[in-house]
């Protein structure tokens, strides 16, 4: 196992470097002079020649590369132009009020998905069955942005026991206020998700009560209950734990709409907003502090699997 | 892919003797159907993927016909229409905070959702599958390569990677387009890889290299045909997706720009007003809803036709 860690830890080394330089490509092929957009409209061509130096902007680029990727190791991710103070400090406070979405609406997820999902394999061509596959269907075809606006009016507006943007009430800082806020967009996060776990935890489980050892389990007269639970369960739970990893994908992606339609102060809301004002260390700061989590939030989902089943550790 | 498939690519010349044989020695109450016709026979039978397919086929005749159908000028302001709710004379959806119809923003802005769908699919589609077929067939070190290219692509969330292109090329439809484009690229490389790399080692293959087929006529006559069927399904659930993630990057504003009737610049524009005028907000979002929704239904039709084996 601690060879398979090791083996896998290593091969991400490629990965990661491969992500770094695609966001300083990314953020370099972007048209516009960084030192221009600092210094604004009326700097002089002397003025914009020495910050262009300061910054080393008139270097080639694998040197620009390097230098760049040697500041992001050191922790110095650069000044947002907009903000005017430190990118990394800022985002990771922002980031952090993601985790707090994405964790809740992973959670949510998967204790509605994989139950349902369960339902509906037992249960297979039953009318909950159909009920819940159609409700799938209808979960990951809704746009999140359109979701969320719904869920604003109906819950938010209409019932009106929900906040609907936002992260805290002001002067409030308990937890309950903090959940509250929470509920609405991570809802709307977690809904394509769901579906995907269901439809995922069904088919699974499909296959597995089909195989010999649950028939010898039924032959010796074990209870349905008790087959499910202790036997299917654990063989059929498996492979739904990667789909779960790569829809943190999906829920850091998707997360941008969420944090958008709520004005959830995450890092969707303030990459997106870097964007349109074109602060691009801090956009390229965003980004790849999400890629970076995205690919170890799916090596520890790999670690799980290999752990989960001793046949990929030895495969 | 199962063996009858198989079949269906053999050279044409071969295919002929095949077809006399049964003419002659299979007796004629004997209809002989090639998989496409089976697929399309289990499909048929799908109602909901029927019923789907009749949809979005309506919505790309409407889309086609906008310029006929739109009762008004998608960009047409009458301020003393504004918010008009639905079922006003002569704007039978209402009107938006302009006063601009919104049954022919709708029409309009599908034109664009379906066409913006369709061609990243189509474009991704043709780079992925050439990345795939190359790197399968050939292996080596191209393969290498094209695989940790494809590991770092698939190293970010899709929707991030997406905004990440657009916010390097700029705000826009086209680049929004063409990020998307990018973003689905590994996928289907992955896809045709995959098939590639066991059709490589089948019999008929190996056949037709021995006989001195040009490996270009055999990846195109050969192998690419069997890797059709998880394409076709792939593709077509990829449309909804991608339609979805345009209409999302216009609704961040990174899209399609305003006045466009694009359906999620109008999503976004309404949310100003979804305590007075609800429809102008929802009407759109349906729009996507339901189209995304057909490609789905439609998609999983498709997979349970191709590969009944699927089917629980």
């Amino acid at each position: 196992m601690t060879r398979y860690i090791a083996q896998r830890t290593f091969s991400l080394i490629p990965v990661l470097i491969g992500v770094t330089l695609l966001v300083f490509l990314v953020m370099q092929l972007a048209p516009g002079d960084p030192a221009q957009i600092m210094l604004g409209p009326k700097a002089t061509e002397t003025s914009l020649a020495q910050l262009r130096h300061e910054l080393g902007l008139d270097q080639p680029l694998h040197v620009q590369y390097v230098r760049w990727l040697t500041r992001v190791l050191q922790g110095n991710w650069g000044r947002s132009i907009q903000l005017k103070r430190e990118v990394l400090p800022f985002i990771l406070e922002r980031f952090r009020n993601t985790a707090y979405l994405t964790i809740l609406a992973a959670l949510f997820a998967c204790s509605v998905g994989v139950p349902a999902g369960i339902l509906s394999a037992v249960r297979q061509y039953s009318l909950s069955d159909h009920m819940a596959m159609v409700l799938a269907l209808v979960g990951f075809s809704m746009p999140i942005f359109w979701l969320g606006i719904i869920l604003q009016i109906v819950l938010g507006l209409k019932v009106g026991i929900l906040p609907v943007s936002g992260m805290r009430s002001p002067e409030r800082t308990d937890l309950v206020d903090l959940i509250n806020h929470l509920i609405l967009p991570s809802l709307t996060l977690a809904a394509g998700v769901t579906a995907i776990i269901a439809r995922m935890t069904r088919s699974s489980m499909l296959e597995v009560i089909r195989q010999d050892y649950i028939r010898t389990a039924r032959s010796k007269g074990l209870r349905e209950r008790l087959i499910i639970s202790r036997h299917a369960l654990k063989n059929a739970l498996i492979p739904v734990i990667t789909v779960v990893g790569l829809q943190v994908g999906y829920l850091l992606g998707g997360d941008v709409f969420a944090e958008i339609v709520f004005s959830y102060p995450g890092i969707g809301l303030a990459m997106v907003n870097g964007i349109l004002a074109r602060d691009f260390p801090l956009v390229q700061g965003a980004i790849l502090l999400v890629a970076t989590s995205y690919v170890l939030v799916n090596l520890a989902v790999d670690i799980t699997y290999a752990y989960l089943d001793p046949r990929i550790r030895y495969g | 892919m199962d063996s009858n498939c198989v079949k269906s690519t053999h050279p044409k010349a071969a295919d002929a003797r095949y077809k006399v044989q049964h003419v002659t020695e299979v007796e004629p109450s004997v209809q002989v159907r090639s998989p496409t016709q089976q697929a399309l026979r289990r499909l048929r039978r799908d109602r909901m993927a029927v019923a789907s397919a009749i949809f979005l086929l309506l919505m790309v005749i409407i889309s086609i016909l906008a310029p006929v159908l739109a009762p008004r000028d998608p960009t047409e302001t009458n301020l003393s229409q504004r918010l008009a709710p639905p079922a006003t004379p002569g704007y039978p959806l209402g009107a938006d905070d302009l006063g601009r119809d919104i049954l022919s923003r709708l029409i309009w802005g599908g034109r664009i959702s379906l066409l913006v769908g369709f061609s990243a699919v189509l474009v991704a589609m043709i780079l992925g599958v050439l990345v795939g077929l190359v790197g399968g067939y050939f292996g080596g070190w191209l393969d290498s390569l094209i695989m940790r290219l494809i590991d770092i692509l698939l190293a970010f969330p899709a929707i991030l990677l997406a905004i990440a292109i657009v916010a390097s090329l700029g705000p826009g439809l086209q680049n929004a387009m063409l990020a998307i484009s990018i973003v689905g690229i590994p996928y289907y490389a992955r896809i045709v890889r995959g098939s590639v790399l066991s059709l490589r080692e089948q019999e008929f293959v190996y056949a037709a290299r021995i006989i001195g087929v040009p490996d270009f006529r055999i990846l195109t006559r050969h192998v690419l045909p069997n890797c059709l069927g998880p394409l076709i399904v792939a593709a077509t659930l990829d449309v909804g997706w991608m339609i979805m993630i345009a209409a999302g990057l216009s609704f961040l504003g990174l899209g399609a720009q305003p006045p466009t009737a694009e359906w999620g610049v109008m999503l976004s524009q309404g949310r100003q007003f979804i305590r007075s005028a609800l429809h102008i907000s929802i009407l759109p979002g349906a729009a996507i809803f339901l189209v995304v929704l057909a490609l789905n239904l439609l998609g999983d039709g498709l997979r349970d036709a191709l590969d009944p084996r699927l089917r629980e």
